[in-house]
């Protein structure tokens, strides 16, 4: 079983461990995972302005990219792909002539796009095709005295359209990480905003943020927080230090991919973890459960 | 001291509010100002006017106040407000079309100036946030 994958940009950069760690664990799943040929930046947000149709030029492109390796369906990790690439998909369906115009904007593309591609998040695949249960029957390490806060962001819940989940209170991730043996914590702002791209030029709005949702995953004695979506774990690992300028009392916590945890869980060696790529390293929280 | 207040129409059907709504295919009437949107914004301590103000002052066709707001530049397009309001109004698709407005005037008005951040700045930021950044703020 093939299944096509598309990573993102930020995935063959800072988040290489996002990548490793979905590819080992898939195949821990037998599943074989096959990297989407030629696939480009899907434009990381999707343009709210109707008459924005340049902006959907990207996304589009990858679904043709779908098509030509005989694929109707595809899957992404990245929270922001699978925003941007599934928003993109509902609105050129919605919208003949905005696909007609994009199609004749890529007259050099020999395949045309017509709507026929689905967008898949990995969680939706875990929890529909192959089943939480079954997949609890290939943890070789049980996650067992982890307690985890699951934290959703924006883009996999809102808008609802593109929600595989409730959308003020998914519980995806807490079945999948109850699937691996974890514990898994109540977390109000598991759905609030991190400050997404003001990281670049507004850090002390990222500080502000990331000290409350930190912070609420800490009061509920969480030892980590799991998250689906690099900037997300950009603002909430990297930026750490400025919450703790914010407030002195700030407590770090290190931040992993729900990918990450099941790479673990799977018996995967250090390579699909790749833990030196975080900021606040994970090793001693998961030493302090056996899991390190 | 006297202060006159005039009570007019003539903006409302204006130019400028006929063209948020088709940016944002939105109906801006269809607001009753019940504030939810403002109340779970997580970026509202950061903004100075709220999300219900916003398109309060965008029904009223204040054009000029609307467009020199900070807050249209705060919002993230989080989608809760969306989510959230009773009349199914798309609070971040009306915000979009605000700053689309700003950025398609004729000396293109970039919000983000993203040659003032250093290399090394530059190079640690995940290319999510760069160019989600350049896409929400630049012309």
């Amino acid at each position: 079983m093939k299944l096509i994958y598309y990573p993102g940009c930020t995935l063959k950069n800072q988040a290489r461990n996002f990548d490793v760690s979905t590819v080992s664990s898939m195949a821990e799943l037998g599943v074989e995972v096959e990297e989407l040929a030629r696939w480009n930046c899907c434009g990381t947000v999707h343009a709210l302005g109707s008459d924005n149709i340049m902006n959907r030029v990207a996304p589009v492109t990858n679904l043709i990219r779908v098509k030509e390796a005989q694929a109707s369906e595809f899957m992404t990790t990245c929270a922001m792909c699978y925003n941007t690439l599934k928003r993109a998909n509902i609105d050129v369906k919605k919208r003949p002539d905005a696909l007609e115009t994009i199609n004749e904007f890529l007259y050099q593309e020999e395949t045309k796009y017509q709507g026929d591609v689905d967008v898949l998040h990995l969680l939706e695949y875990l929890r529909d095709r192959i089943g939480f249960d079954k997949l609890a029957e290939k943890v070789k390490k049980p996650l067992a005295g982890l307690r985890v806060a699951c934290y959703y962001g924006c883009l996999l819940v809102r808008p609802k359209e593109v929600a595989f989940d409730d959308v003020e209170n998914p519980t995806i991730m807490e079945d999948l990480i109850t699937a691996l043996g974890a514990t898994p914590v109540q977390f109000p702002l598991k759905t609030e905003c991190c400050g997404a791209y003001h990281t670049v030029d507004k850090p002390e709005i990222i500080a502000e943020r990331t000290d409350k949702i930190m912070g609420s995953a800490h009061e509920e004695q969480a030892d980590l927080v799991v998250v689906s979506c690099p900037l997300c774990a950009f603002n909430l690992d990297f930026r750490q230090d400025d919450a703790r300028r914010l407030n002195p009392d700030f407590y770090h916590l290190p931040v992993l991919y729900f990918t990450q945890l099941m790479a673990l869980a799977f018996g995967c060696d250090d390579a699909a973890l790749r833990f030196d790529l975080h900021h606040i390293d994970p090793q001693p929280t998961l030493a302090g459960r056996g899991l390190a | 001291m006297n202060t006159t207040l005039r009570i007019s129409s003539s903006r409302l059907g204006g130019t400028f509010v006929a063209k948020i709504e088709k940016i944002s295919g939105q109906k801006l009437l269809a607001c009753y100002q019940c504030g939810k949107c403002s109340a779970g914004c997580p970026m509202a301590a950061h903004m100075d006017v709220l999300p219900n103000q916003i398109i309060r002052m965008a029904q009223l066709g204040m054009e000029k106040q609307l467009l020199a707001t900070r807050a249209i530049w705060i919002c993230v397009s989080c989608m809760t407000c969306n989510s959230r309001c009773p009349k199914d109004i798309r609070i971040a698709e009306v915000i979009e079309a605000l700053r689309q407005t700003v950025l398609g005037t004729v000396n293109r008005a970039d919000h983000l100036k993203i040659q003032e951040l250093s290399p090394e700045a530059i190079g640690a930021l995940p290319p999510i946030a760069l160019i989600s950044a350049l896409r929400k703020q630049t012309s």
